[in-house]
């Protein structure tokens, strides 16, 4: 089970009819699903959508009582094949990830639903990972809607909108047999809101119904002539249907004055970003009164072309306001536009930037020079807009790029991967550099400084099969990567698999941390931990083992920076052929100190005899070469100027948040860098034995200082 | 003159939303802060939103929240962005000096609108102290850019406040937040936010009142951003050791009132480091260089030659050995400091494990010189040894018999000064002074700059071996560089330019510089 405790979201899905909920947009959604009445719901973890995820494990009692089934996905495939039971029986489904990775991995199910389509409404909520924050690749999921003929939401970013999107998303599902994705931006997903709720909702056809009940319809299996069938049924049929329901439920909205010399046409997630803008310029208020009229798409594919056309009808120009690229949506307006030859004129990109986050500051620009070219009274005075260009051009400020140094997320502190990159590190100094392919995940961190350790990503539990072209002869031998979660993912069959069928001579370095701890700790099969839930402790050593590796090595304290060093070095020259596998395994800091420092702090509170480790630096040792932190990277381990007129450089200092974890001194150790390290026991409640045996051996060590020191001559001033 | 109609205008509501965005690294609470001044604002009646790109589990990146809030009006609901926007931004909190600088980098600091409130401790970044020198940004940009920028600046070090009190940097942050008054909220409902989270309530709030008071108190106009100042008190006028008075008695008339406290700090050291035999040695070698020094009119220079030298080679001739390390583990002093470092309670006992690698190389140089040459001559023996030697010892000093260990070695001290390792790092501090004072009488500068050289050598086994490499490298450019009148900058450069990275990337480029201005490579 996750570390993290989600009891009180968990309360906030219990909320009933007129009730406030006050919090995050991905729990919004969440608590959506219930009031829905949705019957299953899978995905897998991620940000910016992990919340729900975690939610929906803690909240075992809310979903029993409802009959909902709620599942951790193996992959995102898992989750969309999920989907498939709305096929043939009306039972609401929700799956969700970050997309576009996780959509990327899903597509061959996501393919097959949508070309049989659904009975059941069927929602795909989309983590869209794009801007600043994102992890991932700069992609749109709008293309995944296109080829398959899905529809795609994209609500106003507020809570009211993003739930009621939720519940026409399955409506629209249902009416157009169509599975219906949502899409949520990252700041959607965590910005923090307010709706009124209403009573979660029993699902109305029971799982068990359907399996006890089962139906079939040849019709509905992707085999052709049934599939090509399918195509024209999406062309004839559901399309059709849905245009005509998104029509008649005016699930897009219009806001500001139905007439003007120019319009703005977009996505719903943007609606906030260019409410602002138009406030900027002064033609709109912070309420949401517009003197421009805005044409709001909540759902972005299918357009409903009628629509379009009378918002541009009569209009000089239009601006088409979509993040990301290509076009899609500004190529379809003027598709429609020139096939009814209206002659409106069509903007977007021109005035936009291609790529990137819209921000405001980018939407008052193109704004501005829209209403310039096309209603200039409307601007007026053009009063200021905010312009921190002064500032940024100030000699005093621009001084500050030399010294802000770039900060991005790295391994915490006490990461049991740090001293597997270090040990890597040191093996790099006797054989040389290798290829290392990495993977996602924590350790991809390791290309960072201090490790510099790694080139590239293919995706999830890729790394092995990234390496795999190079499986000829040579002086060295690839390395690849991967976490756990990684492995359980895709890479048991995809990377191990497929280098032990290839009789692949590389190195496959599995990251075991007993969590998927990138995407916020939840459990996979191979974690320690007992839960009542899900199977855990399926070994990954039984599961490589099982497809057929030969050479496995298993190091059980990551710690170990020398024995990692040497299994490294083992692997790299052993004569043995095909993969050589070697899985490094210790507990991840971050959830291991969610769960053993309320234990230790209790322990301790009670009287009970507690040793805490914590390490430091003996500063009249350190030379300030910092050798150790180019080996650690750890934030507890810093740098600290002293008064020493003798030191020119700060010294390596640990502060109060270590954990001892043990790197430090490991490294030092297996480096052979300076003895300035040492680890500090520090006994809580100490037995009568420990302060009797302490007490002699103060006694006598204090001896032999006071002797020592009393041969020291020192200057009295 | 373009007019909008004014019945158009008039239509449009002229409130704005109070924005605020926090910078903060994961781990900080910037999303425990944030939460707080939302409940603050709804408790209040607000309409609050606060949004977050916090990306992957990790702790240690720089991450922004952004909040804005306003009342409803009429029943309507104001429309918030989701992202700040550079120039409209309120209130920015940095929780850490240089994410300030971050902030104002990004254009949300600005002088019409912005009150900036930023804890001015550092936490240092990856790429600033892996350097082998001082890789720190100099906070005085910081402070400086902040002058130009922001409306108002609260800021002192809010970490260390929060810390004194059992708490973390987020409160002391909202604690400078309620007495900024920027927020229309009055003190109790700041605190009742605070009650409401439920956490720690009792040490947040302690932090958040001494935060409100110190935001208060009258403000020193920049925030202290000095780093410690170095320890150097002027020559004391007499000390009651006789040996340790003619120390004294030969600095204060040897050597000019400029460098005496420097000289006080050397001969400290080696008398602590060997004795006071070691420590006139020491002055001995000065005293020469300072002749050297006024016979190239080293007084137009205020003596920076001698000033150098009294500072290098203090640090030179008291180098690291493990005979040092010993006799620095096993004081009383240490054991003190040790308990007052990690925070030792009276009632509780700890016991250090030291880390210590020795190899046959430390133990050949810790015996008698002819000694250690011949097995350093025999490599078949040495090898034997090494595998005997070489590995990693956990000391645990606390107990008696590791204890006798470190102490017994401390006394090998009365020895140094026949070991191998003594030969060797006297044989190269004399070849040092000699160049130095050659250079001097040609190019005082360069001279000067020689002498900085031997800041390069510092650490232990690989990296020591590393830094002797690259001061030799960077020495060895001084024949080409003699006589140039930008001979000096150029050492200067290579030798900061050698402290860049471990590798020496930055050196060779340097170097190759060097190279293609003065083609004459047969110099090199």
């Amino acid at each position: 089970m996750a570390e993290r405790s989600f009891a009180r979201e968990v309360d906030d899905l219990k909320l009933g009819e007129g009730e406030i909920f006050r919090g995050e947009g991905i729990l919004a959604i969440t608590k959506a699903l219930l009031q829905s009445g949705v019957g299953y719901v899978g995905g897998y973890q991620g940000s910016p959508i992990s919340h729900l995820m975690d939610v929906l494990a803690d909240a075992k009692g809310v979903l029993d009582d409802l009959g909902v089934h709620f599942e951790s996905s193996a992959s995102e495939a898992a989750a969309a094949a999920m989907l498939s039971a709305s096929v043939m029986y009306p039972i609401r489904g929700a799956v969700t990830w970050k997309s576009t990775a996780g959509t990327n991995v899903a597509s061959d199910a996501l393919t097959n639903l949508a070309s049989g389509g659904v009975m059941g409404g069927s929602l795909i909520i989309l983590g869209e990972d794009f801007g600043e924050g994102s992890s991932i690749p700069q992609e749109r999921s709008h293309g995944f809607a296109m080829k398959s003929q899905m529809w795609l939401l994209d609500p106003r970013p507020n809570l009211t909108s993003m739930v009621k999107a939720v519940e026409d998303g399955f409506e629209l599902s249902e009416a157009s047999n169509t599975p219906v994705m949502l899409q949520i931006r990252i700041r959607a997903c965590h910005v923090h809101g307010e709706f009124v709720a209403k009573d979660n909702k029993r699902p109305a056809f029971p799982l068990k119904k359907a399996l006890e009940n089962p139906r079939r319809d040849v019709n509905r299996v992707v085999l052709p002539p049934a599939s090509l069938f399918h195509d024209k049924e999406k062309l004839e049929q559901r399309w059709p249907k849905a245009v005509e329901f998104i029509s008649s439920r005016g699930l897009n909205e219009h806001f500001g004055p139905t007439d003007g010399d120019v319009g703005i046409i977009l996505q719903g997630g943007m609606y906030n970003g260019v409410m602002r803008s138009l406030q900027l310029l002064g033609l709109a208020d912070v309420y949401g009164n517009s003197l421009v009229p805005l044409y709001v798409l909540n759902v972005t594919y299918p357009l409903v072309d009628d629509e379009v056309a009378d918002f541009c009808l009569g209009k000089k120009a239009v601006i088409m306001i979509e993040e990301g690229h290509p076009e899609y949506l500004e190529q379809s307006l003027n598709t429609i536009l020139r096939r009814r030859d209206i002659a409106t004129k069509v903007h977007g990109k021109d005035f936009l930037s291609q790529g990137g986050d819209y921000t405001t500051t980018l939407m008052v620009d193109g704004l501005r020079s829209l209403m310039r070219t096309h209603a200039p009274r409307l601007l007026g005075n053009e009063p200021p807009t905010p312009d921190p260009k002064p500032v940024l051009e100030n000699a005093k400020v621009k001084a500050l790029t030399e010294v802000v140094p770039p900060r991005p997320a790295g391994f915490c502190t006490g990461c049991p991967e740090r001293p597997i990159f270090a040990g890597m590190k040191l093996m790099e100094k006797e054989l040389g550099q290798h290829h290392v392919s990495g993977d996602i995940g924590c350790h991809i961190f390791s290309v960072l400084p201090p490790f510099n350790i790694g080139g590239n990503t293919m995706g999830y539990g890729l790394s092995g099969a990234g390496t795999s072209a190079f499986n000829v002869k040579a002086d060295k031998r690839p390395i690849a990567v991967m976490g756990d979660g990684g492995f359980w993912h895709n890479g048991l069959v995809t990377s191990v698999g497929n280098a032990v069928f290839n009789k692949h001579d590389g190195v496959i370095l599995i990251v075991d941390n007993h969590y998927s701890a990138a995407t916020g700790g939840q459990d996979i099969l191979s974690s320690r931990a007992q839960n009542p839930t899900r199977s855990t402790n399926n070994t990954i050593a039984e599961a490589v083992k099982g497809v057929g590796v030969k050479w496995l090595r298993q190091i059980d304290r990551t710690y170990d920076v020398a024995k990692v060093r040497d299994t490294l070095k083992e692997a790299l020259t052993t004569p043995e052929e095909g993969p050589k596998v070697i899985i490094a395994s210790s507990e991840c800091m971050l959830n291991k100190q969610r769960r053993v420092k309320p234990q230790f702090n209790q322990a301790v509170k009670g009287g009970k005899r507690m040793v805490r480790e914590r390490f430091g630096v003996d500063e009249d040792v350190c030379t300030g070469d910092h050798a150790c932190i180019r080996l650690s990277g750890c934030p507890s381990l810093s740098v600290k100027h002293t008064d020493d007129p003798l030191k020119d450089d700060p010294v390596a200092a640990i502060d109060n948040s270590c954990v001892g974890c043990g790197n430090c001194g490991e490294v030092s150790e297996a480096a052979v860098l300076c003895p300035s390290f040492y680890r500090a026991d520090i006994i809580h409640n100490p037995t009568r034995l420990d302060r009797v045996a302490a007490k002699l051996r103060g006694l006598f060590i204090g001896f032999l200082q006071r002797r020592r020191a009393s041969r020291q001559i020192a200057f009295a001033a | 003159m373009l007019q909008k109609s004014s019945d158009l205008t008039a239509r449009l509501a002229t409130e704005k939303p109070i924005t605020v965005a926090i910078l903060a690294m994961g781990g900080q609470g910037g999303g425990v802060l944030s939460d707080w001044i939302v409940d603050l604002a709804e408790a209040q009646g607000w309409v609050a939103q606060s949004t977050s790109v916090p990306g992957v589990a990790q702790r240690t990146g720089a991450t922004i929240y952004y909040i804005e809030m306003l009342p409803a009006k009429d029943g309507k609901l104001p429309i918030l962005s989701l992202m700040p926007t550079p120039g409209d931004v309120d209130v920015v909190l940095a929780a850490e000096f240089m994410e300030a600088g971050r902030a104002m980098l990004r254009g949300l600091v600005t002088p019409e609108r912005t009150t900036l409130i930023a804890s001015s401790h550092r936490s240092y970044a990856v790429t600033e102290k892996e350097k082998p020198g001082d890789g720190t940004g100099d906070p005085a940009v910081v402070v400086e850019a902040t002058g130009v920028s922001a409306k108002r600046a609260i800021m002192f070090d809010m970490q260390s406040l929060a810390e004194a009190n059992g708490s973390v940097v987020s409160s002391a942050m909202f604690g400078a937040l309620a007495s900024a008054e920027v927020l229309p909220f009055s003190r109790n409902a700041f605190e009742a936010a605070i009650r409401a989270g439920g956490k720690g309530v009792e040490a947040s709030l302690r932090a958040f009142g001494a935060a409100y008071d110190k935001a208060r108190a009258p403000a020193d106009k920049a925030p202290n951003q000095q780093l410690p100042a170095k320890l150097l008190p002027p020559l004391p006028g007499s000390d009651p050791h006789p040996g340790l008075n003619r120390l004294l008695d030969r600095i204060r008339a040897g050597h000019p009132q400029s460098v005496q406290p420097m000289l006080f700090a050397g001969v400290k050291r080696l008398v602590d480091y060997q004795d006071i035999a070691y420590a006139n040695e020491y002055l001995d070698r000065v005293e020469t260089a300072y002749l050297r020094d006024a016979a190239c009119s080293g007084a137009n220079k205020e003596f920076a030659f001698t000033a150098e030298v009294a500072k290098y080679l203090a640090v030179a001739m008291a180098y690291d050995d493990v005979i040092r390390v010993a006799d620095l583990k096993t004081r009383a002093s240490r054991f003190e400091r040790v308990r007052k470092e990690v925070g030792v309670k009276s009632d509780q006992i700890v016991y250090t494990t030291e880390y210590m690698h020795p190899r046959m190389e430390e133990v050949a140089g810790t015996l008698p010189a002819s000694l250690g040459r011949w097995l350093e001559e025999s490599p078949r023996l040495f090898k034997a040894l090494d595998k005997m030697i070489n590995k990693g010892r956990r000391v645990r000093t606390g107990t008696v018999g590791w204890f006798l260990m470190l102490n017994s070695l401390a006394g090998v001290k009365r020895f140094r000064r026949r070991t191998l390792r003594h030969a060797r790092e006297i044989e190269h501090i004399e070849r040092w002074l000699d160049l130095a004072s050659k250079v001097i009488a040609t190019d005082y500068d360069l001279a000067v700059e020689v002498v900085s050289c031997r800041r390069l050598v510092k650490g232990y086994s690989d990296t020591h071996a590393r830094g002797h490499s690259k001061f030799d490298r960077v020495i060895s450019q001084v024949p080409r560089l003699q006589g140039r009148p930008d001979g000096a900058a150029w050492l200067s450069r290579l030798r900061r330019a050698a402290l860049l990275d471990e590798e020496g990337k930055a050196l060779d480029g340097a170097l190759q510089t060097i190279d293609s201005i003065y083609s004459d490579k047969t110099a090199a």
